[in-house]
């Protein structure tokens, strides 16, 4: 019961950042030069004071600040977050036609990262001076100071130019037949360097925290006692230690999130993965403010629910966590 | 123990002590250096280096080294050893601008919440909390595409984005160092608190603000990479991210293109990083011991 409890305490949190999030989006807009009244007399190649005077009005653009704001929240409560005059298209269509690429991208290179950097932590943790460990170094090393579109501009050249192993660009190819597994195979053979671009960056990040917890945790006194009770070290190791140092791993991974969306913006651009990273990247170079407020609005609810997926799992595998609050 | 003495007796400054630390760390040095170099260059080069960025001074894709071009030549034929030299001005400057913006803002609200605490800390920590969920890329992508593309704007937009890590560790500081029996005293002898804050707690929050702050630099050097990756740039000056995005089309026929100025970013985000180590070092009295 204190689970839920404490559940629904980060929702109706999350819901208050989202607020918070579209009274800024709003404000942006009102504050930039420009809007649609000026996006519609360009398209219609120009139009006089009088014109113009009668779109805003129509749009409501005349009103005072908080009216207009008012009216945004009440769109969006209807999931209308406007129209881009550019794709002719709602821009909650757009969106939602994107989003899925992008998650699938997020979330495979977390956990590609979070899976690798974990065993990289523990081999060099339980050989502080072993290859491993100066593996790690350089790795940590190499994933902050390398941007992550160069990496990945890098990757496409050796295993997809030179060595055609991995497809150029996209998510699926078009040409291909056959039933489902076709289909995800295909899809899994476009995502392998993406995401292992974009895992490169936290890979390091979380590899370095792992093997710094695994040090510390392996040095305590409880994991000498399971050993000292005769333990096999691999038990000791995978079933004692690891538990306990995955907790801060994982909480670093959490709030790497909006990181790890930042960082799919550039990752979807080098690859042409049609994601929310590609749409902004588009609508920036069109002008299509709406379309860029809507992608700003859902990724940060991405952001959101993988901070809530994060604090579910590490409540899972942490029972001093389950039962307390926010 | 009696080297400590010693040490003690002699009385050396803190920065001197510091300093000692640092140099022992032979991969910051050496990282120092070449950054060192690299400044060299970006402030120098133009001058030693004439061609101009924008020329077209040969046929396009001349592959390095051939022609008299060390570095080759890109899609319209222009220098890119000149435009890597003069893409460097712009990468270091706004990497170094907004970098202090970042510490601006990020140590101001982390020393008011942590000085402050109460209500005053709940606000501020809820405002850090928020942009902690936006996007960072994407914020300063929209700030950029929405109020144009000038030095100064992307210098605020990378700045006013990544403060977050900076006002934590401020905050924390703050919190441990403000009930030190020396700020009690100085509170006690009638200190106002701006002078609390920024003349006692603040001096002595350092050491792990500088350390965040020497990763700054290297991270909004990133940023705007990333960004004038993406076109977001301002048109008339070239940095090394919008040298790699606008060749990226080319790499088949021209993969230098992309590689020189990615090596430029990554060698010197790469010595910052080292050096931040190195700071980390000599700055942090917990690891002296190691």
């Amino acid at each position: 019961m204190r689970v839920f409890q404490s559940l629904l305490i980060r929702i109706f949190y999350a819901v208050i950042l989202l607020t918070a999030v579209l009274i800024l989006n709003f404000s942006l807009m009102y504050l930039a030069p420009g809007d649609v009244a000026d996006t519609i007399s360009q398209s219609m190649g120009g139009a006089d004071q009088e014109v113009l005077d009668q779109i805003r009005a129509d749009y409501g653009l005349d009103q005072p600040f908080l009216v207009q704001l008012g009216r945004y929240v009440g769109r969006i409560l209807h999931f209308d977050l406007g129209y881009s005059f550019f794709y002719n298209d709602p821009v909650t269509k757009l969106i939602l036609e994107r989003l899925p690429a992008t998650l699938l991208l997020v979330f495979t290179a977390q956990i590609l990262a979070l899976v690798v950097g974990v065993v990289l932590g523990v081999i060099s943790a339980r050989q502080p001076n072993g290859i491993a460990s100066h593996f790690v170094t350089m790795l940590a090393l190499f994933g902050y100071s390398a941007p992550v579109f160069w990496t990945g501009i890098l990757l496409l050249i050796v295993f997809s130019l030179k060595i055609p192993w991995f497809p150029v660009a996209g998510m699926q190819d078009v040409t291909i037949e056959g039933g489902f597994m076709a289909h995800a195979l295909d899809v899994l053979r476009h995502l392998v360097l993406p995401a292992i671009t974009l895992a490169s960056i936290f890979l390091a990040l979380y590899s370095r925290l792992a093997r710094a917890t695994m040090l510390e945790t392996l040095g305590s006194d409880y994991v000498r006692t399971a050993k000292a009770k005769g333990l096999p070290e691999r038990h000791v190791v995978y079933k004692h230690a690891l538990k306990n140092a995955l907790s801060p791993v994982i909480t670093l991974a959490g709030l790497q999130f909006s990181a790890v969306v930042s960082g799919a913006v550039l990752v979807e651009t080098v690859f042409s993965w049609p994601g929310l990273g590609t749409l902004a990247f588009h609508s920036i170079i069109a002008r299509d403010t709406p379309t860029i407020l809507g992608i700003l609005f859902f990724s940060a609810l991405v952001v959101i629910v993988g901070n809530l997926l994060t604090d579910l799992v590490l409540r899972m595998i942490d029972p001093r966590l389950r039962g307390r609050g926010a | 123990m009696s080297n400590r003495v010693i040490t003690a007796v002699r009385a050396r400054s803190p920065v001197a002590e510091a300093w000692d630390m640092f140099v022992r760390n032979h991969a910051a040095v050496a990282a120092l250096i070449v950054l060192f170099l690299i400044a060299v260059g970006a402030v120098a080069g133009p001058y030693l280096y004439p061609t101009d960025p924008f020329d077209m001074v040969w046929s396009p894709f001349s592959p390095p080294g051939e022609h008299g071009f060390l570095l080759g030549t890109d899609y319209l034929g222009r220098d890119l050893l000149a435009m890597i030299i003069n893409g460097a001005r712009v990468s270091l400057l706004i990497g170094l601008a907004a970098a202090m913006v970042s510490i601006f803002i990020g140590v101001t609200i982390g020393a008011v919440a942590g000085f402050y605490r109460g209500w005053v800390e709940e606000v501020l920590m809820r405002i850090t909390e928020f942009f902690q969920v936006l996007p960072t890329l994407l914020f300063s992508m929209v700030l950029v595409a929405l109020f144009g593309a000038s030095l100064a704007m992307i210098t605020f937009a990378i700045g006013v984005v990544s403060w977050t890590a900076v006002a934590r560790i401020t905050r924390a500081e703050f919190l441990r160092i403000r009930e030190l029996e020396f700020v009690i005293a100085s509170r006690a002898s009638g200190a106002h608190n701006a002078k609390l804050m920024f003349a006692v707690i603040l001096p002595n929050a350092m050491p792990p603000i500088i350390v965040q702050s020497a990763l700054m630099v290297g991270t909004a050097i990133l940023f705007e990479a990333g960004l004038s990756f993406l076109g977001l740039t301002d048109p008339n000056v070239v940095s090394w991210g919008q040298i790699i995005g606008s060749n990226r089309q080319y790499i088949l026929d021209a993969s230098y293109t992309v590689t020189f100025p990615g090596l430029a970013i990554f060698i010197t985000v790469l010595c910052i990083s080292l050096i931040g180590d190195g700071l980390n070092d000599a700055l942090n009295p917990k690891l002296r011991q190691r």
